[in-house]
């Protein structure tokens, strides 16, 4: 029996090869291996709050707020080191982390005991997140002179003939692929979306599981609003707006179920790698943003269709005999 | 083919609906098999088979929901082909289904009338019309309440009066009722039976799906069985007895439904005193013994599923305590209650047991994930090994433990859902409703892990409103009625009619009940 899980990887891995096939005729220098670097540590961050968001749609929540989450505490972090500009990069970075799980904390909460739509939760947040950006940096940029070298280097310190961005970003891959498939936390994310009754009577609490869901998600964002900040070396209020939606369509592309309970660490990364490469390949080629913005979209069109398609195939089956033959 | 259809042809009347040859295949599959059933003009046709035998193919047939890939519809002995639900309801083929399809938000006449409201002359929803019509038509059945209602006050019994006022506002001459009775409690069970002879005198053909035996020989006039997506027989009920019917079912015969067990029960395991509940229940209070099975009876909304959803820690018990082992428990959680060695199979398996999406293994392994555990990490071989014990020893049918559990067929989900609880190794497994909407030969499977369960030890609380499994199976039984233990029987005590009398809390000639 064909498990479909792996199909469906298969299939958007060989989508990604074929675009980059595509690609390489027009561009030779595009499979360049330093510019396949290049265009992995750029996906890097989409591809870690990809993550953040997959575990939250896998429990049937969706998490509107990574993006504002990711500005927020990247301003935070980046006002911190103007101030305190010996403070030891750890130091920011489990700043950064406990910030943004704390966002997520108020998500979580906010779903978990007041039972608000999730959607309802994190669109409100979202925009208080940002309103809150403007109030402590009164509309203004913190510039990279005003940043200390050690803040902006960090990211971009390169390790092993990778950036450190990446080497994190592999490193949250590595610590996922673990983390669903062979923890409790990870089983129940999947027992929560796939079937929330049937979760409770398991002994599982569905509200409890959502709320760990936005708690890592928040400390992904907030990690990544530091990684963010110091790669580009500048903070505002508009920092990676809109944001949140790529995450979301990485993760639809990736075949996560909007509907919950099914997906795979493997299919959010190669999500975010597919809109990674359209989005950084098809303007060497001379290709106008607005196909981009096409292929991105049909992409999503025909992942979600691809998904309910093979969703249909596990229709009863009526005849005893037809049964037996499976 | 063992047809028996001579005799249904040598009727004085004719069929207004008659399926002949009626083939419809799936992808890969024929869900039907060159069937055939006739429905006559004030007469009721049982069609019978287990689960999987094709019953709900033919109603969405005959409802133009599917289309047929062979043989032939007559309508009063023209052929007819049903393009569209649309076509079916013109010919005057209505259905009410298992579950009601209903608006909640809107009123009672509304939907009765939605898609095809009466039209004032500008073409416009007529208001009044609707109103008086649907007045009219819940009059004639009995209903107890008044078109303006909206259909979210109604109870479900009601819900479903207003269910048969829609199938009857479209002027049907077929009306289909596929397991009318699952949500109605005796008493509405006797209300739809006057409804239905009430349809008879008016002509209306009627077809009536249900898995219950004592149902079809109290209303039915005819009956079809199907089996496996073929036509086996049918005929005038007179004719058979539950005993002919049930071997045509299964193909074989079944004499003794439930399992001879005889043995002693053990010391106490369970002892429950004074839960109460704000709104669901009160002064429950009973003991359970090892090895035994405790039956619980009663009407649809008695209170049952509610206490054992209590005892499970889903709901809060607003007083009472729980002693597990002579020591005092306090459930606050479905996880308590799994840690105490309780665990529930619930009543609606599909919805509330199997996680769909994951597989076989991982739906064995979902309440002990802690045990199997180490360090935090899920020891992967010990899960598969924990999986595959259960699966065994419930002989569980799968190509393998790694497949999805939605390939897998009712009844085997079913048993995933069991070996799940059982990997937990109870002392108290409470099943609610084990029988609910499975056929005979497994149903017959059930009892029989039941008794080997209480055998080996395990205490098992039964709820169930099928009086043969609670007779059959019970050590004891516990009536309730309206959230209070009406009385505790054991022994000879238990009798079909002692449960229906103290149910129905019918204690001198009068009926008492008022649900």
């Amino acid at each position: 029996m064909m498990r479909f899980i792996p199909v469906r990887e298969t299939i958007l891995g060989s989508a990604i090869l074929l675009l980059i096939i595509l690609i390489t005729s027009r561009f030779p220098g595009f499979v360049a291996p330093s510019n396949l670097a290049n265009v992995f540590n750029d996906t890097a961050p989409l591809m870690i709050l990809a993550l953040g968001q997959m575990v939250v749609i896998l429990t049937r929540c969706i998490d509107l707020s990574v993006a504002a989450n990711l500005a927020l505490t990247g301003m935070v972090v980046a006002m911190i080191n103007v101030a305190m500009p010996g403070l030891p990069i750890p130091m920011i970075i489990t700043i950064a982390i406990l910030m943004g799980a704390f966002m997520g904390v108020i998500n979580g909460v906010l779903v978990w005991k007041l039972s608000i739509p999730p959607i309802v939760v994190t669109l409100g947040t979202m925009t208080i997140f940002r309103g809150i950006i403007f109030l402590i940096s009164d509309g203004k940029w913190v510039n990279s002179h005003e940043m200390s070298p050690a803040f902006t280097a960090f990211p971009r310190a390169v390790f092993l003939g990778l950036p450190v961005l990446s080497w994190i970003a592999i490193f949250i891959v590595i610590i996922f692929a673990v983390m669903m498939s062979r923890t409790q936390f990870g089983r129940s994310i999947f027992a929560v979306g796939g079937n929330p009754h049937a979760a409770v009577y398991t002994g599982i609490n569905v509200g409890k599981t959502q709320f760990w869901a936005f708690v890592v998600s928040g400390a992904l964002a907030g990690l990544t609003g530091y990684l963010w900040v110091a790669r580009y070396a500048v903070a505002y209020v508009d920092i990676a707006g809109g944001f949140e939606l790529e995450v979301v369509a990485a993760c639809v592309i990736g075949g996560i179920s909007i509907a919950g309970g099914i997906g795979s660490v493997g299919g959010a990364v190669l999500g975010a790698i597919f809109l990674g490469v359209v989005k950084n390949a098809l303007p060497v080629v001379n290709i106008s943003p607005f196909w981009q913005l096409a292929i991105s979209g049909s992409a999503i069109l025909i992942a979600v269709a691809f998904n309910a398609k093979s969703g249909r195939t596990k229709d009863r089956i009526i005849l005893k005999s037809a049964e037996a033959k499976q | 083919m063992t047809s028996q259809s001579a005799l249904a042809n040598s009727t004085e009347t004719t069929a207004v609906v008659s399926m002949d040859l009626v083939t419809k295949t799936f992808p890969g599959v024929k869900a039907l098999d060159q069937v055939k059933l006739d429905l006559y003009p004030g007469q009721v046709t049982a069609l019978v088979g287990e689960n999987g035998a094709g019953k709900s193919t033919t109603v969405k047939i005959l409802t133009g929901i599917y289309r047929t890939d062979g043989g032939s519809i007559c309508i009063d002995g023209e052929p007819v082909t049903f393009q569209s639900p649309n076509d079916a309801a013109e010919a005057g083929i209505t259905a009410i289904h298992q579950e009601t399809v209903l608006f909640d938000e809107l009123s009672v006449a509304e939907n009765i009338y939605t898609g095809h409201a009466p039209r004032n002359r500008f073409g416009l929803i007529d208001k009044a019309e609707m109103h008086r019509k649907a007045a009219m038509l819940l009059k004639e059945i009995g209903a107890p309440f008044s078109s303006h209602t909206p259909l979210r006050e109604l109870g479900i019994a009601n819900k479903h009066l207003v269910a048969i006022a829609r199938a009857l506002s479209v002027d049907a001459r077929v009306v289909i009722m596929d397991e009318p009775t699952a949500a109605l409690s005796h008493k509405e069970i006797e209300e739809l039976y006057e409804l239905i002879d009430n349809l008879k005198a008016q002509g209306k053909a009627i077809l009536f799906i249900s898995h219950k035996f004592d149902e079809i020989f109290r209303i039915a006039d005819r009956y079809t069985v199907f089996r496996d997506g073929g036509f086996v027989g049918d005929g005038l009920i007179s004719d058979v007895t539950e005993g002919d019917l049930v071997t045509m079912m299964v193909g074989r015969t079944v004499d003794q439904i439930f399992p001879d067990r005889v043995h002693d029960v053990g010391e106490e395991v369970l002892k429950v005193v004074g839960y109460a509940h704000p709104t669901e229940f009160a002064d429950i209070s009973f003991d359970l013994m090892r090895g035994e099975i405790l039956g619980f009876y009663g009407l649809v909304g008695a209170g049952r599923s509610e206490l054992m959803q209590a005892l499970f820690g889903i709901t809060k018990p607003a007083k009472g305590v729980c002693r597990v082992n002579g020591n005092i428990k306090i459930i606050r959680s479905p996880a308590d209650a799994v840690e105490n060695g309780i665990v529930y199979v619930p009543e609606d398996r599909g919805k509330q047991g199997a996680v769909i999406g994951l597989p076989i293994f991982q739906n064995i392994t979902l309440p002990t994930l802690s045990r199997i555990s180490k360090n935090g990490f899920l020891r992967l071989a010990e899960e598969f090994k924990v999986a595959r014990e259960y699966a065994e020893r419930l002989d569980l049918r799968a190509a393998s433990l790694d497949q999805d559990i939605g390939n897998l067929s009712g009844g085997n989900q079913q048993k995933v859902v069991i070996a799940k609880w059982l990997s937990t190794q109870p002392q108290v497994i409470i099943l609610d409703e084990p029988t609910k909407g499975i056929d005979i030969g497994s149903k017959a499977a059930v009892h029989e892990f039941m008794a080997e369960l209480a055998a080996k030890g395990l205490s098992v609380i039964m709820v169930s409103s099928e009086i043969p499994e609670v007779v059959g199976m019970s050590d004891r039984v516990i009536v309730m009625r309206d959230g209070r233990i009406a009385s505790k029987l054991s022994g000879d005590e238990i009798t079909p009619e002692t449960l229906v009398r103290h149910a129905a809390g019918i204690t001198t000639q009068t009926e008492g009940a008022k649900l």
